[in-house]
């Protein structure tokens, strides 16, 4: 029952998913408009950012990462930690060595990744 | 179901049952404890190892109430075997519990979004819930303002305000359960035709859009109910700043767990000299009391030296578990796994290795089973085969034994650190070092593939609650003397009843002992033994020390006992080993117990966490080979330098 039903997720999930992007929910603004840093508005993924960068959840792509996960599944397990589209974001600290792995604040709380996985969201800054 | 009225636990005398679920680190345990007090008991669900928790109480209509504490999660798509636990029990698919009949969800007020989303998975359940709204006071002290009232009617459940920490808010949460279980009740009794428990279970496994729209769901909720979100935690961000530093995280880990250490030493050595003098009254009381004989042998030498040179290490057992729990409680632990990815990562383990790999320093038993925790099998097995490979606290008898009698007690570098400890720590690092080195071989030819994604929740730091920490180390006791009072005991009946039989002839030279089954034993296996430098002594003690790692020493005791006469019987054990070892089969004793063949809990463990005898025997195999080779090494170099 799971390989059907999470290649139809899949498919649901990368595609629509910049269609109900813009509408963050009015509830979550925890001090947001602070010093938007200088690449604003411009899209890339949660990987590439650097402390202190914040932005804004727009979609998640599982394709771009090597994981030992069924497909789809990293996808519903980043859903559950609260990357979802909408969900604010703010790299508060990185690993060592090679600014791996990310605490990443997500909307209320703090989220561990590696930056390996956090290429799989899909990112606008500011 | 159609009899539901009959099979209604109310009904039946059954005493009602409550389940406590929530995400990790919502506080679950702590209002567990403010529910139940000192009433609560830890026993392993039948089939599986993950421990459960259960307690009673009753509740304000006079209601004896059972509650249990499940294992944390964020969904009920379980992905690992603790979750797993939690959605059989609340399903009602666990074949050897009954569903529970209310459900209370506690959720952290701070951090409303996952939990929420959680809530909203149970509700399809159609079981009665009650959410506690915990951590108020937290929630309160950021400017996060929740309207109970409109959070309660937005979900279409009770919801009550609790601080678990404080037990503020419990007696509402009791008054709750027992509306709940009431309203139950009332359901139940005109539509005795129906489902239990009202409507009939709607949960399927959610997809990544159902997902989507629980989160949806989630955030119209807030609206209804957030009034303010409030700031996160600063302090937490502060000290996160400093404590996941690059260059400041790691040393500052190092150096909490090199304070752990020290500290096991110097914390526990007075408690432990207190029960030391203690059992050494109580021998001589009843050596006195008790004509010469077989019993006076019995009790003096087989139970109360046996027994009691395992619980004399009962304080650093509570020391070394007062730091785990602390590390655990301040939320510091995530952050250790956090700061290790990295570096564990090099050898192939996932950060939340380091979890199961730390319990393992107390006992390699909740080491193994916290290793539910990765979902990746591949990651799991590795982990699992390098878990006993951490010095657990059994093998602290056997050092500390060993260390005492020839390391000298002095401290060095200008009198900071104590020599004792340094050697101790040497012998902790030189078990992790394995353990990374084993790691890294298995990773790289048994257990291949890529590692499983690291997406783990950095709870805000919290000052840990005295009576949590009380409650948790009173646990740690009971299971650690509930062990010492029944396999060690065991043990060192049989062990004695080896010792002492069959007689020494008339006229024999020689200690009694020589002569027994256990000489017989410790003869046959010493050629075996030899080229690592150990005494029929020790092959006498490595025998039962199978059963338990802790037990090796209480051996040695009794042998010791039983084969010297007259003034070594008063010295102690260490003065008497110092006595009669070369300091190469000491150390080689010491590094085969870096390695030690594992002890047969372990052992049980392993085949029940993996399912599967291969794995254990392959463990077997290759720790006795690394632990023969490490103490052939150890003998054969100290022997050489020191010219033995």
């Amino acid at each position: 029952m799971i390989p059907p039903l999470s290649g139809s997720a899949r498919d649901a999930a990368s595609s629509p998913a910049p269609h109900r992007t813009p509408g963050p929910p009015p509830a979550l603004a925890p001090g947001s408009s602070a010093d938007p840093p200088s690449r604003a508005g411009k899209g890339c993924r949660l990987g590439a950012l650097h402390k202190g960068e914040r932005a804004v959840v727009t979609g998640l792509d599982e394709s771009a990462v090597a994981t030992p996960l069924p497909p789809g599944e990293l996808e519903r397990r980043m859903i559950e930690m609260g990357l979802i589209e909408g969900a604010r974001v703010e790299i508060l600290h990185e690993g060592f060595p090679g600014a791996d792995p990310l605490a990443v604040r997500i909307n209320d709380h703090t989220l561990a990744l590696r930056r390996a996985e956090a290429h799989a969201v899909l990112v606008t800054l500011g | 179901m159609t009899d539901t009225i009959l099979s209604t636990p109310a009904f039946m005398g059954v005493p009602p049952r409550i389940a406590l679920v929530g995400n990790p680190n919502c506080g679950k345990t702590a209002l567990f404890n403010a529910l139940t007090g000192a009433r609560q008991k830890v026993a392993n669900y039948p089939g599986v190892t993950v421990e459960r928790k259960i307690g009673e109480f009753l509740s304000p209509a006079g209601t004896r109430v059972q509650i249990v504490d499940l294992p944390g999660t964020y969904s009920l798509r379980a992905r690992s075997p603790d979750e797993e636990v939690t959605r059989d029990v609340v399903l009602g698919r666990f074949q050897h519990e009954a569903p529970p009949d209310v459900m209370v969800c506690v959720a952290d007020a701070t951090n409303l979004r996952l939990h929420l989303r959680l809530v909203l998975e149970l509700k399809k359940l159609g079981r009665p819930i009650i959410l506690a709204l915990n951590m108020m006071d937290v929630a309160e002290a950021r400017g996060c303002r929740v309207d109970a009232a409109a959070l309660s009617a937005a979900l279409g459940v009770p919801v009550v305000p609790t601080v678990a920490v404080r037990r503020t808010g419990v007696v509402g949460l009791l008054n709750q359960i027992d509306r709940s279980m009431g309203a139950m009740a009332a359901d139940l009794a005109p539509s005795p035709g129906g489902s239990p428990n009202g409507s009939p279970c709607g949960w399927s496994e959610p997809s990544a859009h159902d997902l989507r729209a629980y989160h949806r769901e989630v955030e119209s909720i807030l609206a209804a109910a957030l009034r303010d979100a409030g700031k996160p935690s600063l302090a937490t961000r502060r000290i996160d700043a400093a404590l996941l530093h690059p260059a400041i995280g790691l040393p500052f880990l190092f150096l909490v767990l090199f304070l752990m250490f020290q500290a096991v030493f110097a914390w526990a050595a007075v408690p432990m000299d207190m029960i030391d003098k203690g059992l050494g009254w109580v021998q001589a009381a009843a050596g006195a009391a008790l004509p010469d004989g077989l019993l006076k042998s019995l009790l003096t030498d087989g139970i109360i030296a046996g027994v009691g040179s395992v619980v004399i290490f009962l304080p650093q057992i509570l020391v070394l578990f007062f730091f785990i729990l602390m590390l655990e409680s301040t939320g510091y632990m995530a952050r250790a796994a956090f700061l290790l990815d990295r570096l564990m990562g090099g050898v192939g383990l996932h950060g939340r290795a380091f979890i199961p790999l730390l319990s393992s320093f107390a006992c390699a038993v909740p080491g193994i089973m916290a290793a539910r925790t990765i979902e990746n099998r591949a990651d799991r097995l590795a982990t699992i085969m390098i878990a006993p490979l951490m010095t657990c606290s059994a093998r602290l008898p056997v050092y500390t034994l060993i260390i005492a009698a020839f390391v000298p007690d002095r401290t060095v570098a200008g009198g900071m650190i104590g020599l004792q400890g340094l050697v101790m720590f040497t012998l902790y690092a030189a078990g992790i070092l394995s353990a990374l080195a084993a790691a890294f071989v298995l990773k790289r030819t048994i257990f291949k593939g890529a590692r499983e994604p690291l997406l783990m929740e950095l709870p805000s730091y919290r000052l840990p609650s005295p009576r949590d920490m009380l409650l948790g180390l009173l646990e740690r006791a009971r299971i650690f003397l509930a062990r010492a009072g029944t396999v060690i005991f065991a043990i060192m009946i049989l062990l004695w009843f080896l010792g002492s039989f069959p007689a020494a002839p008339d006229g024999a030279s020689g200690p009694a002992i020589d002569h027994s089954f256990a000489g017989m034993l410790g003869h046959a296996l010493a050629p075996l033994l030899a080229p690592i430098g150990f005494t029929w002594q020790i092959a006498i003690a490595l025998v039962p020390g199978m059963a338990a790692r802790e037990v090796a020493v209480a051996a040695l005791g009794t042998v010791y006992a039983l084969s010297e006469t007259g003034d070594a019987l008063s010295g102690s054990l260490a003065g008497v080993l110092a006595a009669d070892w070369s300091l190469p089969t000491a150390l080689s004793l010491l590094a085969w117990f870096v390695f030690a063949p594992q002890c047969v809990s372990t052992l049980s463990v392993v085949k029940r966490e993996t399912n599967s005898w291969f794995w254990m025997l392959v463990m077997i195999a290759y720790m006795t080979a690394l632990a023969y080779g490490a103490a052939f090494v150890t003998f054969r170099v100290s022997s050489a330098l020191l010219g033995g």
